[in-house]
């Protein structure tokens, strides 16, 4: 199945070996979208190699540079002002927004409800993209939180957007649930499909939605607090089916959660500045450092060695989408052809994530 | 559990080997395992330390030798990291054993390894490139690698045939 099949959202290839049509044997193949972005960032400066990250996964291209900005910032000791940290939680939580609303919608695409969700979430997304760009000036290559802080100062208009957009959305996420949760066809389709039990899944390193839809309550920001998640308020939902359906409640719940922190960060955004004084041809000392968040798709990690010099002698990233797929031949083993693409669907990659 | 304790734990379990541990540079607790006692010392720490969660494979080439860093996490009992390296100091065939049979989710990173860095792993179940194609010429990462762009023409002897149907 594939490089270009209408069902995959990229060039992603799938070997399957059949009996009728009941699936023997998966062999994913990867590398149709491979641009070498880490060798590329080991030639530019730490500051340059911040537009690489938006290309990483260009669904949520600020938690991805707020990944990089938290190991850039260990690597060579950079203080964040408190302003720049609630800024960048909100960055980070409306992205969540964004990327599992895509989810939910692509899943339904892969359903065969052809496009009719999908253009809900498009047009949700939308609203949140306008206040990307008014802060960034790009939809979605916003290249926004830079080591030490954020590029720019939010714009006076920006906070009574989001106060207005908070109960919109939550009227959002309550939609979908009313017309999509207890679908019948989906559940038919949905309910027992593509099981990941609790063990196979931390064995193979799955991180994100797909974890906690098998029942294991791990997430960075309450097993390692960055930024300034330990000051908020919010709950890890988990579900315990693991299935297909699992993981769509699960996105669905932590959007409710999203939208809790998010609510919390607007009320507490404290003034002062935007960003600490960090050199643009930044040299940080010796050594190395390894940073990871709670990025949508699961756990975003950026391995940074320095030598001392202003580019970075190795530039390593985490990337959840293809550490995500680990499990996806164990996940897809007797089941059809048709839930093949479900199952792929139900765990949310992107393809530029996996292949960089 | 504290880093000295997980520390005179290993050295209890093993004591013939001696643990390096790096701290100046590194900002995380890091200790360096003799290769041939990797596959001894990452069974340890899964079955008995519940370090259970591979989080990042990665491998650095330095001008003496290579590095491979094993970043570990434990979901069961949380907690901060712990950093495995291997150094192979034969730059002409650096080889190390697998740890997929330990942490299946090594798997695609240490193919990517092999890709792009040219390391093997001993007992992989299934060690091909993954990001490039069979025959292209050299590993990316390395830091010798010629970097310039190629012509399709002198591309074209590599690329894979398409299969036969």
């Amino acid at each position: 199945m594939g490089p270009q099949h209408p069902s995959t959202h990229g060039v992603f290839r799938m070997i399957l070996t059949l009996d009728g049509e009941t699936v023997v044997d998966l062999k994913p193949m990867f590398g149709y979208l491979h641009r070498g972005l880490e060798k590329t960032s080991e030639e530019r400066t730490y500051l340059q190699a911040v537009p690489f990250t938006d290309r990483l996964d260009y669904i949520c291209s600020m938690t991805n540079n707020f990944a990089y900005a938290v190991a850039v910032e260990r690597l060579a000791d950079i203080e964040v002002p408190p302003r720049a940290e609630y800024i960048r939680v909100i960055m980070g939580e409306l992205t969540r927004l964004i990327n599992h609303m895509l989810g939910i919608g692509f899943l339904f695409n892969e359903l065969g409800a052809w496009y009719t969700p999908v253009v809900y979430a498009f047009r949700e997304r939308e609203r949140i993209m306008d206040l990307f760009e008014m802060a960034s000036g790009s939809r979605m290559m916003c290249n926004y939180i830079r080591p030490g802080g954020v590029a720019a100062d939010l714009p006076e208009e920006f906070l009574p957007h989001l106060k207005k957009l908070i109960p919109h959305l939550k009227r959002f996420v309550a939609e979908i649930r009313f017309y999509l949760s207890e679908n019948e066809i989906f559940r038919a389709r949905s309910v027992g499909v593509g099981f990941l039990p609790a063990d196979m899944a931390v064995a193979n390193s799955i991180t994100g939605p797909v974890l906690r839809a098998s029942g294991v309550t791990y997430d960075v920001r309450r097993a390692e607090p960055y930024s300034i998640y330990d000051e908020f308020e919010f709950d890890i939902p988990t579900q315990v089916e693991g299935d297909v359906y699992a993981r769509y409640a699960q996105r669905l719940d932590e959007m409710d959660e999203s939208l809790k922190i998010l609510s919390q960060a607007v009320e507490r955004l404290p003034d002062g500045e935007y960003t600490s004084k960090v050199p643009s041809r930044l040299r940080p000392p010796k050594g190395e450092s390894y940073a990871r968040i709670e990025a949508p798709k699961g756990e975003l990690g950026f391995y940074l060695v320095s030598d001392g010099s202003p580019n970075p002698y190795r530039w390593r990233n985490r990337p959840p989408s293809l550490i995500n797929l680990s499990a996806l031949r164990e996940m897809c083993l007797g089941h059809k052809v048709a839930d093949v693409v479900v199952i792929y669907g139900s765990i949310d990659v992107t393809l530029a994530d996996i292949d960089r | 559990m504290t880093n000295d304790e997980i520390l005179s734990k290993l050295q209890e379990a093993f004591p013939q080997v001696e643990f390096q541990v790096q701290t100046e540079e590194t900002k995380n607790f890091t200790v360096i395992v003799p290769a041939e006692r990797l596959v001894d010392v990452a069974t340890y720490l899964r079955d008995h330390l519940k370090f259970d969660y591979l989080s990042n494979l990665a491998s650095v080439d330095y001008p003496e030798r290579f590095e491979v860093v094993y970043h570990l996490y434990s979901m069961k009992r949380g907690g901060g990291v712990l950093v495995l390296k291997v150094l192979l100091p034969d730059r002409e065939k650096p080889e190390v054993d697998s740890v997929t049979p330990i942490w299946p989710g090594a798997n695609y990173q240490e193919r990517e390894v092999y890709d792009l860095m040219g390391i093997s792993f001993n007992g992989h179940p299934d060690l091909r490139r993954i990001m490039l194609w069979d025959g292209f010429p050299g590993h990316p990462l390395r830091k010798d690698f010629e970097n310039r762009t190629y012509t399709f023409k002198e591309l074209e002897p590599t690329r894979p045939k398409p299969p036969d149907w």
